[in-house]
């Protein structure tokens, strides 16, 4: 089984965001970065698919030199091969990250495409079916459980209070929640493994995008609130606070 | 022939959710302001009573294609629906209809269906919004990102946009309701075939007829100052109380008391309620980030210090549990007055 996960390198969730004096995009000074926590799903999915069915992983990522550093990570977690889709642009929308990506996953004619979801950065949620419309591989996201029977994946989908169960055919794509699997630590072999291994990289093949950042702002701040310490003695008082100013009860 | 906006339409057995409203009412304002027809689209069983309530948020068009209809293009028998054929529906809707916009609500199948229908409409996406504004007929918008941390304004050139709202976010404005005109339109219509129905539902499991958190307008949380999975039932009787859905922070949902769709923040779901309550949470930033945008936040808390509090609206500092179960009865009276 030949399985293509897809990641990428996001700031740590504990940032505190500031913006860059380029006014639409944030300071990365001293900002710590990650693999994609959705991604890391999507690493350890790939590997139990491989420890069960044999065959081959590839992490591949779009973006610039950074990016290795999301691939190096899914190399320790065990992946086998890497590959980074090199762009010397500083933006990128969705649609210009699943156009070369698209690509590269039609030369390379897997079995199986795993993603997260979104990534935490950008929050986009666009990749998954994107990528599956200009693939042409069947595509579901947000599985928090799949199971593979001959060619046919059986996926559970979360929605709104509830799940789908999907049907799919292989060659597939699937975007992954939290919950599908608990990621595995990698272990000091796996990370003395991981130090030999070269990231493949290749030029982006499109530039394009279809959406422009103007600027980015901080969300507006909020006053100062009421705070009690009386414990349960206010809670009359905070009920009709509730009730008569804020107006939500 | 005029410039048209299509606006996608969520129903449930046939009675449109809210979320259509806000995608109706928003996507009526967008026309008005870019000189365009406003046509909504539904999949489905929809009676005229039922098309008539969406004249209220600016409606007079409903194209409306049966599901089962649809349905039985499928190569395979017995599906719910099929994401992919639904996406086919909209942009070929799109296409007969002339829509360079298309507006959907950023609920979980609005999600799914974002990406496959700017493909095949070649559409620029502008997703998740949370705000819009239309000048000159252009269309720009602002969404949050790093789960609300900031916020970014976005434009386009492409002349095909697709954008998602944000449910929740924009308060439809009803107005007196009149007839809608229902148009039916058949998958042959379309152009649908079996091709379209590459991945299908096949069933959908109700897990709870608890309200999910991404869809609620009230939320009460708990945190790991509840101390247990056994004391969340104080939690579940005050959402019970006002009407709200159940949240978790990621430390109770990554030690296993909560479900991992209860959770709230940057892994878990970015929620902006009317009322937000946090029960012995103490507010790391991933979790501050996914719901600070909430319209009034109530933090209970025996730290004092604790960053929740900086957020906060109105806050007791004290034991939740002895501030729990007395705001759940006080709350008890006051709703049913």
């Amino acid at each position: 089984m030949k399985i293509i996960v897809c990641v990428s390198l996001v700031p740590d969730s504990t940032t505190k965001v500031k913006i860059d004096s380029n006014g639409k995009s944030i300071d990365e000074n001293g900002v710590s970065f990650i693999l994609n926590p959705y991604d890391e799903f999507a690493v350890e999915e790939a590997l139990q698919l491989k420890e069960k069915n044999g065959g081959e992983t590839i992490a591949v990522s779009f973006g610039g030199d950074k990016a290795k550093d999301a691939i190096k990570k899914a190399f320790q977690m065990g992946i086998d091969k890497g590959v980074l889709i090199k762009t010397t642009d500083s933006e990128f929308d969705s649609f210009t990250v699943a156009k070369n990506l698209a690509e590269y996953i039609k030369s390379q004619d897997p079995d199986l495409v795993i993603l997260g979801k979104q990534s935490i950065d950008y929050d986009g949620m666009l990749l998954p079916s994107m990528i599956s419309e200009m693939t042409g591989l069947p595509s579901t996201s947000v599985v928090v459980k799949m199971e593979i029977n001959e060619k046919t994946i059986t996926a559970e989908r979360e929605i709104e209070g509830g799940k789908e169960v999907l049907m799919l055919q292989m060659p597939a794509l699937i975007g992954v929640q939290k919950g599908i699997n608990e990621p595995r630590y990698p272990n000091l072999k796996s990370i003395m493994a991981a130090k030999s291994r070269p990231v493949e990289e290749i030029n982006a093949a499109y530039s394009g995008n279809k959406v422009r950042v103007g600027e980015m702002k901080m969300p507006p701040s909020k006053s100062s609130g009421k705070v009690f310490t009386n414990g349960k003695d206010d809670v009359s008082e905070l009920v009709k606070l509730l009730r008569e100013e804020a107006k939500v009860i | 022939m005029t410039k048209s906006i299509l606006a996608f339409a969520e129903h449930k057995e046939g009675k449109f959710k809210n979320s259509a409203f806000e995608v109706v009412s928003e996507a009526s304002k967008l026309a008005k302001e870019c000189s365009a027809e406003m046509v909504v689209l539904a999949i489905g069983e929809i009676d005229q009573s039922a098309a008539d309530v969406l004249s209220a948020f600016g409606a007079t068009k409903l194209i409306l294609v049966s599901l089962s209809e649809l349905n039985s293009k499928s190569p395979v028998s017995g599906i719910q629906y099929s994401p992919s054929a639904t996406a086919k529906v909209i942009s070929a809707v799109a296409g007969k209809e002339s829509a360079e916009t298309i507006v959907l609500s950023a609920t979980a199948l609005g999600k799914e269906l974002a990406g496959r229908v700017a493909v095949m409409t070649d559409s620029a996406v502008f997703n998740d919004c949370t705000e819009l504004i239309a000048a000159s007929g252009k269309i720009s918008a602002a969404r949050p990102v790093y789960a609300g941390k900031s916020i970014i304004s976005i434009s386009s050139d492409s002349e095909k946009i697709l954008i998602t709202i944000r449910p929740n976010v924009f308060k439809p404005e009803r107005k007196e309701e009149s007839n809608v005109e229902l148009i039916k339109m058949t998958p042959d219509d379309l152009a649908v075939t079996s091709a379209d129905f590459s991945v299908a539902v096949k069933e959908i499991v109700v897990s709870s007829e608890k309200l999910d958190v991404a869809e609620a307008d009230r939320i009460v949380s708990g945190g790991r100052g509840m101390k247990g999975p056994e004391h969340f039932n104080l939690v579940e009787d005050l959402a019970n109380a006002i009407g709200a859905a159940t949240g978790a922070s990621r430390a109770v949902v990554d030690a296993g008391w909560r479900p991992h769709s209860e959770q709230v923040g940057q892994t878990g779901k970015t929620v902006s309620p009317s009322l937000y309550i946090a029960c012995g949470i103490s507010g790391a930033i991933q979790h501050l980030a996914g719901m600070s945008s909430s319209k009034c936040i109530v933090a209970i808390n025996k730290d004092k210090d604790a960053p929740i509090f900086q957020i906060a609206n109105y806050g007791i500092v004290g034991d939740v549990f002895e501030i729990l179960p007395a705001l759940t009865d006080e709350m008890k009276k006051v709703v049913s007055q």
